[in-house]
C-alpha cells in the first residue's frame, strides 16, 4: 500500500494552496495513506489547515525558529528523517518544493520525477519535458522509495473535509546545518490576487516597452479583480519584477482566463499558460504564434485595447 | 588552487521544434542541432566572471555523456574554461547519477564552487545542483540571479515565487542558476583554435566508482495535447461581448 509523505508550503501562517493540490494529486494513487508535515516556528494554524484537507490522515508538525524563513538545506535532513517508510514523498513544484525535493530524494538516495502531472498508478506517472514539448511516462521500479515535485497547474485544490486529521508534533534528530543563512526576501508587497492562484491573469510583454507603462495593465487588472504577469522579456527588460515572470523558468499558472497583450507567444512562454481555461491574445502582428492557441484573438495595439477594454468594463459594471 | 566547477550538458538546442518519434520511444534527435544547456552556458558566463576579478584560478568543465559531449567541452573551452573533464557513457544518466558522478570529481578537484544550471532545457528536472549539494553535505544556492563572492562566503539572490531571497553561504557551496544571473559572451574565432589546445580530459563512470542506474524508467513518449485556435474577434467591443458571455469580466 502507498503511504505519502506530503511537504507543506505556507507563507504568513498560512496553509498554500500548492500544498491542496498536492493532497489532490496524492490522492489519485488508489489506497494511498496520505500525511503532511509542516516545518515552521510555529506550525499550529498552517497544521489545523492541513489537518481539514480531504484524505489526509495525519498531520506532523516540527516546531522550530530556525523554520521560521525555511531552507532547503536546513528542512532537507529533518523531512528525510521523517520520510522513512513512506513510499513516496511529495513537494509542490514551486520555488520552494523545486530547492527542497531533490535535497531530500538525495538524502533517501531515491529518484525524483518532477513536475508530475497526471498520476497513472502508484509506479507511473507522466511529466512534462521540453518546455512541455512533448509528455514522458515514466516508472519507478516497485519497491523504490519515490520523491516527486507535483506541477500545481494540472491538479485541482484537494476539497476541505469537516472532519480534522490527527496533528503530532515530531523532533527529528537531525542537526541543522550553519553554513546556510537568511539574509533577506524583498517580496513585492500587492493587493492583487496571487499569480500563481488567480482566477484571472493580464499579463504583459516586451511591447509594453517600459515599467511605467505596465500601469495600463495594473489598472485593467484591478478592474477585472486580476493579477498580473509578465513574458520574460518584459522581466529581462526591467518593466516587471522577476515574480511575474509566466512560463517554462517562471510561473505555471492555470487561471481561468488569462489575457496575452503584447506577447509574441514563444513556446517557453506558452508552457506556463497552456492549462488556461480561456486564452485571450492582443498582438499588433496577425502573425503571431499566440493566436494559435488563443480562444480569442484581437490584432490591435494593446495601448490603445487595454484603455478601452477597462472602459467598457467599467461602464458595464 | 581556487577552483570552480561547471556543468556541461549537451542538449537539443532551444530553437529546434521538438517532435516526438511517432512509435513514441522518444523525441527526433537525428539531425538537430544540439547545444550547451543555456543554463549551463550561463553557469561558465558567471565562473568565467568570478575568475577575471581575480576569485578563482582555474575553472573546470564537466560533461556527462556520449562521446558527441565533446563538442560542448570544446564550446566551454572556447568560452574560457581552462579545462574540461568528460565522463563518457552512453548509459541513460539520471540525476541522482549526475551528481554522484560529479561528486566524484569534486572530491578529486576540491573546488570552492560548483556552478551547475537549474535544470537542463531537455529533461526539464531541476535536480542535479540539490542532489549534488546534499551528498557534499554543502550549502546550496539554487535559481541564482545575482553572485558576490567575498572571501570564504557567497552571499546570493536567488529568483523565488515571492520575489527575491538573499543567502549567504559557506564556501565550498553549490550554486544553480537563472536566465537572469548574466548574458553569455560570444565565442571568438581565435579562442575557438586555441580550446583545441586546452586538456580535455576522458574518464568512464567506472573509473570514478560509480555504476550508473535507471530507476526511473522511461515507458513512452507522447505529443502534448494541443490547444485548438479559436476564433478572431474584430474589435474590443466584440471581445468584451464574447468575455462578458462568459462571465469572465
Ligand atoms: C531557456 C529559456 C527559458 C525561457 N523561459 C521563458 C519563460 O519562462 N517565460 C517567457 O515568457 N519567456 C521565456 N523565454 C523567452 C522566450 O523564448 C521569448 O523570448 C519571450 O517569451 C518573448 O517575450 P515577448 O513575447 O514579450 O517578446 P517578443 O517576442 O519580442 O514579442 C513582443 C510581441 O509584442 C507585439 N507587439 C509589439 N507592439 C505591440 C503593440 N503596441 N500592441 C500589441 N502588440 C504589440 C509584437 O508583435 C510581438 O508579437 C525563455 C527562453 C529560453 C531560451
Amino acid at each position: 500500500m502507498s503511504k505519502i509523505l506530503i511537504v507543506a508550503e505556507h507563507q504568513g501562517g498560512k496553509l498554500n494552496a500548492a500544498t491542496a493540490k498536492c493532497v489532490h494529486c496524492a490522492s489519485q494513487i488508489s489506497g494511498a495513506e496520505i500525511h503532511i508535515a509542516v516545518f515552521a516556528s510555529d506550525p499550529a494554524a498552517v497544521a489545523a489547515d492541513a489537518a481539514r484537507l480531504a484524505g489526509v490522515s495525519k498531520v506532523i508538525t516540527v516546531a522550530n525558529p530556525q523554520h521560521a524563513n525555511p531552507m532547503a538545506a536546513c528542512i532537507a535532513p529533518q523531512l528525510a528523517e521523517l520520510a522513512q517508510g513512506y513510499s513516496h514523498v511529495f513537494g509542490p513544484s514551486t520555488t520552494f518544493g523545486k530547492d527542497l525535493m531533490p535535497r531530500v530524494a538525495a538524502l533517501l538516495d531515491a529518484p525524483q520525477a518532477s513536475d508530475i502531472m497526471a498520476v497513472e498508478s502508484a509506479t507511473r506517472f507522466r511529466r512534462p519535458i521540453y518546455a512541455g514539448n512533448a509528455i514522458i511516462t515514466v516508472e519507478v521500479t516497485p519497491g523504490t522509495q519515490l520523491v516527486a515535485t507535483v506541477r500545481t497547474a494540472s491538479f485541482d485544490a484537494a476539497q476541505t473535509s469537516t472532519s480534522a486529521a490527527a496533528i503530532e508534533g515530531a523532533s527529528p534528530s537531525a542537526t541543522l546545518p550553519q553554513h546556510t543563512r537568511f539574509v533577506s526576501v524583498s517580496a513585492a508587497r500587492s493587493d492583487r490576487p496571487d499569480l500563481q492562484t488567480a482566477k484571472k491573469v493580464v499579463s504583459g510583454g516586451r511591447a509594453l516597452a517600459s515599467a511605467d507603462n505596465f500601469k495600463i495593465l495594473y489598472q485593467l487588472a484591478d478592474r477585472m479583480g486580476a493579477a498580473v504577469g509578465a513574458s520574460r522579456a518584459a522581466v529581462d527588460a526591467g518593466y516587471a519584477p522577476n515574480d511575474m515572470q509566466v512560463g517554462q523558468t517562471g510561473k505555471i499558472i492555470a487561471p481561468e482566463l488569462y489575457m496575452a497583450f503584447g506577447i509574441s507567444g514563444a513556446i517557453q512562454h506558452l508552457t506556463g499558460i497552456k492549462d488556461a481555461r480561456t486564452i485571450v491574445a492582443i498582438n499588433k502582428d496577425p502573425e503571431a504564434p499566440i493566436f494559435e492557441v488563443a480562444d480569442y484573438g484581437l490584432v490591435g495595439d494593446l495601448f490603445h485595447v487595454v484603455p478601452e477594454l477597462e472602459k467598457l468594463i467599467a461602464s458595464n459594471g | 588552487m581556487k577552483r570552480i566547477l561547471v556543468s556541461i550538458k549537451r542538449v537539443v538546442d532551444y530553437n529546434v521544434r521538438i517532435r516526438v518519434k511517432p512509435d513514441g520511444t522518444g523525441v527526433i534527435t537525428d539531425g538537430v542541432k544540439m547545444s550547451v544547456n543555456p543554463f549551463d552556458e550561463i553557469a561558465l558566463e558567471e565562473a568565467l566572471r568570478i575568475k577575471e576579478k581575480g576569485l578563482a584560478e582555474e575553472i573546470v568543465a564537466v560533461s556527462i555523456g556520449p562521446a558527441d559531449c565533446q563538442q560542448q567541452l570544446r564550446t566551454a573551452l572556447a568560452m574560457g574554461a581552462d579545462r574540461a573533464v568528460h565522463v563518457q557513457t552512453d548509459a541513460a544518466i539520471e540525476p541522482g547519477s549526475a551528481a554522484k558522478l560529479m561528486l566524484k570529481l569534486i572530491e578529486r578537484e576540491q573546488p570552492m564552487l560548483a556552478i551547475l544550471g537549474k535544470q537542463a532545457i531537455d529533461d526539464d528536472c531541476n535536480q542535479t545542483g540539490q542532489m549534488l549539494a546534499a551528498l557534499w553535505g554543502r550549502p546550496q544556492a539554487t535559481f541564482a540571479s545575482k553572485v558576490e563572492i567575498s572571501g570564504d562566503k557567497a552571499q546570493v539572490t536567488r529568483e523565488v515565487d515571492a520575489g527575491l531571497e538573499v543567502l549567504e553561504v559557506d564556501l565550498p557551496a553549490v550554486i544553480t542558476t537563472d536566465l537572469r544571473l548574466n548574458e553569455p559572451r560570444y565565442v571568438k574565432l581565435p579562442d575557438i583554435m586555441k580550446a583545441k589546445k586546452k586538456p580535455l580530459e576522458t574518464v568512464e563512470p567506472s573509473a570514478l566508482g560509480v555504476s550508473p542506474v535507471e530507476r526511473l524508467k522511461a515507458v513512452k513518449f507522447d505529443p502534448p495535447s494541443q490547444r485548438s485556435k479559436g476564433v478572431m474577434v474584430k474589435d474590443v467591443g466584440e471581445l468584451f461581448t464574447a468575455l462578458r458571455g462568459k462571465g469572465l469580466v
